[in-house]
């Protein structure tokens, strides 16, 4: 296990995504964000409250999808940990939504979180932020917003931990198994 | 009903339930299920109630699946909820009825499940009058088996529907006591329901005429009352059974309003019990024999909650077993 950003980096990478996506949020109509459990849904929690207190009066709505019906891995899985529910209580229609994942890698589970959001509605726009860009996509996916790039060699994985889940901010490589 | 920002104190965030992996292909009964596993399928049904409130009520995970329901017993609703439940998660359903069926014509169980395997079948949903029927099935065959009820011996998605239902009612249900009603010794409703609840640390009383209540109950931890009256006001839910008609021809039953005067539930009775109580029955219910149309209908009943969650609890069944296979 290797320690790829500490603490104040992972901290810069989020400031950076979080500028590059403010000067993109669009002055009027219905704003959703939502996040991929489970760092993703951390992390789209902070971008709503930073939103909230850049954009006084304005409505952010606030999203978690899981995807583990929508995975194309599915039937290969040996075993079924726990699934956990999809929360979007608003209307995605017309909206510009937001869909934020922490580590961008094969742009798999993209593919399958844009197949899920297409089942609650037609959003006017979907643009996709991730903390972590590290490569190695295996569909044509790429990110609007990207906080910090990684490179990884393509047997590890990349690691985002957050406080709210780990009790630590950093980005890892690690191993897998 | 979708919630966002969920809070820790989610049943899906129970400690330790991150961690756990569903590997079993068949649900036959909840005897073999542990504890842990009970709390896996009710709080993956958690996650799937959400499901039936988008506006496309449908998700992929069983897409390509093909779900066969064999009724060799007759059954509406379950029937219809495990129809329902595995077409929101896209699967193809097959229905097979024993009436009409080469089943008239003499094949024997196992040849009927092989054949329809023979089509390519992942999941077989079984119903039959015989106890036992859905496992010896389970252990012959590579497909999965769901049990939807054989003979008296369980019915383990109407257990889990139930325990589900007072999850979601009461918050919990460790430390609940739960008086289970009526013909103990027929129902596999009443075995699941016992079975589940004391793997979950709930207590529970069986109550009914002596006819009706086997004496080995007791060996699954739960005691016996013998009157409704004297449990009331001790029980946080009570839920009653339905009384199959057919059983009265028998010496078990004196009278329909004998059994109606000692162990229906009405207005009167509810008083005695405490304000919160919860009423179930699993259905159809003899409107005026185990409960009066106002007990029914009043709010402490939840009997058609039990309905929409029976629908959640099948679709984490079929999902997890899907997903199971060794």
């Amino acid at each position: 296990m290797k320690k790829v950003l500490n603490a104040q980096e992972t901290g810069r990478a989020l400031d950076r995504l979080y500028e590059l996506l403010r000067a993109r949020v669009p002055k009027e109509g219905p704003l959703a964000v939502v996040g991929i459990r489970t760092r993703g849904e951390t992390l789209a929690g902070r971008i709503v409250a930073r939103l909230e207190a850049d954009l006084p009066g304005r409505q952010v709505h606030h999203g978690v999808l899981d995807i583990t019906f929508y995975r194309d891995d599915l039937s290969r899985r040996r075993g079924a940990p726990l699934v956990r529910a999809t929360e979007i209580d608003f209307d995605i229609d017309d909206a510009w939504l937001l869909l934020v994942d922490d580590v961008l890698h094969t742009g798999r589970s993209v593919r399958a979180a844009l197949d899920a959001l297409h089942d609650f509605g037609r959003p006017r726009v979907i643009r996709l932020a991730a903390l972590i860009d590290r490569g190695g996509r295996e569909l044509p996916i790429a990110a609007d917003f990207v906080g910090r790039k990684v490179s990884a060699p393509a047997g590890k994985r990349v690691q985002v931990r957050l406080k709210e889940n780990d009790g630590e901010e950093g980005v890892f490589i690690i191993d897998t198994h | 009903m979708a919630r966002k920002a969920s809070s820790s104190s989610t049943p899906t965030e129970a400690p330790g339930a991150r961690g756990f992996l569903w590997t079993r292909k068949d649900l036959v009964g909840l005897d073999e299920l542990s504890g842990e596993e009970i709390a896996h399928v009710l709080d993956t049904a958690e996650s799937f109630r959400e499901v039936s409130t988008r506006s496309i009520k449908k998700v992929p995970a069983l897409r390509g699946k093909v779900v066969a329901m064999l009724f060799f017993e007759d059954s509406t609703r379950t029937r219809m909820s495990f129809e329902l439940a595995a077409s929101r998660m896209s699967a193809d359903t097959l229905l097979f009825t024993s009436k009409g069926s080469s089943v008239a014509k003499g094949e024997t169980t196992l040849d009927t499940v092989r054949n329809v395997e023979a089509m390519g079948v992942d999941i077989f949903v079984i119903r039959h009058g015989q106890s036992g029927a859905p496992h010896m099935v389970a252990r012959r065959i590579a497909a999965s088996v769901v049990n939807a009820g054989d003979g008296s011996h369980e019915h383990p998605t109407q257990g889990l529907l139930d325990i589900f239902t007072i999850r979601r009612r009461l918050g919990r249900v460790a430390g609940l006591k739960v008086a289970i009603v009526g013909d103990i010794a027929h129902s596999r409703v009443a075995r699941s329901n016992i079975l589940g609840l004391r793997k979950l640390g709930a207590e529970v009383v069986v109550v009914g005429p002596p006819t009706l209540v086997p004496a080995a109950v007791t060996a699954m931890g739960c005691s016996v009352s013998h009157s409704l009256d004297e449990v009331l006001a001790e029980v946080d839910v009570i839920n009653m059974l339905r009384i199959q008609f057919e059983r009265f021809s028998s010496n078990l039953f004196p009278s329909v309003r004998e059994y109606s005067r000692l162990y229906g539930m009405n207005a009167e009775r509810l008083a005695r019990c405490r304000r919160d109580v919860l009423i179930m029955h699993p259905g159809p219910i003899n409107r005026g024999v185990e409960l009066t149309s106002d007990v029914a209908d009043g709010p402490n009943s939840c009997i058609l909650q039990q309905v929409t969650n029976g629908l959640a609890i099948r679709m984490a069944v079929l999902y997890l077993v899907s997903q199971g296979r060794q």
